[in-house]
């Protein structure tokens, strides 16, 4: 039984080296100067100073980079968040072959590969004279974000009890008025890991925005990063931000789930 | 209750708009010309265009020893990490998914340049450890998942009567875990075929993945070539999703964050 133990965490331990080798290997070249990856030159904090003072030696882009992936991230996120809440919603009330039409659809986008939506999306703003930009880029996000905001508040909606909206709507309350009083309330935590889920995958995504960002020269972080890959030689203050990236979300996860698994002990005591 | 249920019809009008019509437009475009004219032209060439083809063989090729390799390091990990006894803490799991929030081409990136320090010569090999990397999250967790929510005690029915442990493996957790397994297959499947750009980082452009030559086409505006080249893919992905034929992977992925 012990070795079994030893034998298992050792097993875990290696996957998690491996899968943690890339990220230790920018992290810890963050700390030189050298432009490519893996070449040391002394320790040094020059590439950080260089990320939070703005003067990067070639490229100005990545700080727009930076600034266009949050802020679309957060467009999209608001967006899904808003249209996928309602969707549920109207979805819960459904029932028979229009509510299978409904989850069959809002199935596609997670099923589809991204490049298939971001060539399909491609064809649709050509096909519509659309020219593509900044709300094409927003618009293609909400696409394949808003399921998981739909299937994050689906759940929580079976366990709802109906008869507290109708308690309100006969006290007198206005849909609106119920709405904002009672279900959103009642929601709201599975909104908003809806949001954060859409949040994410919008920060990640690097095919969507590849196919609807048009040729206005629009930058988000992966698209930034492809271009100056293929280019030859990436933006060295890429490694000093990505490592801080890499600690924030680091922090945030952890702190979340301590507390979690506080909590869960706590209901269990 | 039922007014309620228009509360779907916005977001219904967005799906028709921009899932379902973005999709009818893919058909339309693999069977018109140029000049909008309805042709099987992007088709034919497709399958008499010798490069075509042997990437496709290739991309599929990869695809499944990818998948299999993904199954082969990820079945053990979830498997561990699924057992209280061998695993005590939620924070392990967390530990897997964070690599996901780090950009996953600058993640590639590193890899390859690890290789490159390593003395490691791009190419088959290394594309296959760097797609590993990249989507081994995506194999673990949905298995994870199910082994977790698996109730326990039929294991202990079978040890009861008399099943060795590798019995019980075999016949009781095995079965049980497959829906997870097969999560995991599509998550890492299709998405694998339809790569770009990772593929090429991970082998110095010496082999070309299917993404790539749809993203090539699309964009030296070969629109009805490339459109027909992601009807294939289309074609491929429905046939996996009725041979999966459920909901499962909505939930999975849903389940990602956490």
């Amino acid at each position: 039984m012990k070795i079994t133990t030893i034998a298992a965490r050792a097993y875990i331990a290696l996957v998690l080296i491996l899968l943690y080798a890339p990220i230790v290997f920018i992290a810890v070249f963050s700390f030189t100067e050298a432009k490519s990856l893996g070449n040391w030159t002394g320790f040094s904090f020059t590439l950080y100073r260089n990320l939070f003072t703005g003067s990067l030696q070639n490229s100005s882009g990545l700080i727009s980079a930076v600034n266009n992936t949050l802020l679309i991230a957060l467009a999209a996120a608001l967006i899904s968040t808003v249209l996928g809440t309602l969707a549920a919603v109207g979805i819960h009330n459904l029932r028979g072959r229009k509510r299978q039409t409904m989850t069959f659809l809002n199935n596609i986008p997670l099923i589809n590969p991204d490049i298939i939506t971001g060539v399909s999306l491609f064809l649709l703003f050509v096909f519509l004279h659309i020219s593509q930009g900044y709300f094409t880029v927003i618009l293609a996000h909400v696409t394949f974000c808003t399921p998981y905001v739909v299937l994050s508040v689906l759940p929580k909606l079976s366990q709802i009890n109906p008869d507290i909206y109708a308690a309100a709507l006969d006290l007198g309350a206005t849909p609106g008025q119920a709405m904002r009083k009672i279900l959103i309330p009642m929601l709201r935590p599975n909104m908003i890991s809806g949001f954060i889920l859409a949040f994410t995958m919008s920060l990640d995504d690097f095919a969507v925005t590849f196919f609807t960002r048009g040729t206005i020269g629009l930058d988000t972080l992966s698209t930034y990063i492809y271009t100056d890959a293929r280019k030859g030689g990436l933006t060295p203050e890429l490694k000093p931000l990505m490592t801080i990236i890499f600690l924030l979300v680091l922090v945030v996860l952890l702190v979340i789930n301590i507390r979690q698994s506080r909590q869960t002990e706590k209901i269990q005591k | 209750m039922n007014k309620r249920s228009r509360w779907a019809l916005p977001y219904f009008i967005f799906l028709v708009l921009f899932v379902a019509l973005p999709l009818l437009l893919i058909v339309i475009y693999s069977f018109t010309d140029g000049a909008g004219h309805f042709s099987f032209a992007n088709l034919t060439k497709f399958f008499s265009d010798g490069n075509s083809l042997s990437t496709f063989a290739v991309s599929i090729e990869v695809a499944i020893e990818n998948t299999l390799l993904c199954i082969l390091i990820g079945y053990p990990a979830a498997y561990i990490l699924a057992d209280k006894k061998l695993n005590p803490s939620a924070v392990t799991v967390v530990l897997f998914i964070l690599p996901m929030w780090i950009n996953a081409l600058m993640r590639t990136l590193a890899t390859a340049e690890l290789f490159n320090m390593a003395g490691i010569p791009l190419g088959k090999g290394t594309l296959l450890f760097g797609m590993c990397y990249d989507y081994l999250p995506f194999m673990i967790y949905p298995i994870y998942n199910v082994l977790n929510k698996m109730d326990k005690s039929y294991a202990e029915a079978a040890q009861d009567l008399g099943a060795t442990p590798g019995e019980v493996f075999r016949k009781v957790t095995l079965p049980l875990s497959l829906p997870g397994v097969w999560s995991g297959v599509m998550m890492v499947f299709m998405p694998t075929v339809s790569t770009f750009a990772i593929s090429e980082f991970l082998t110095n452009n010496k082999i070309k993945l299917f993404g790539t030559i749809i993203q090539e086409n699309i964009n030296n505006s070969m629109w009805n070539y490339g459109a027909a080249l992601s009807l294939i893919m289309l074609v491929i992905i429905g046939i996996t999703t009725l041979f999966q034929g459920g909901k499962s992977e909505g939930e999975a992925s849903g389940g990602v964050l956490i």
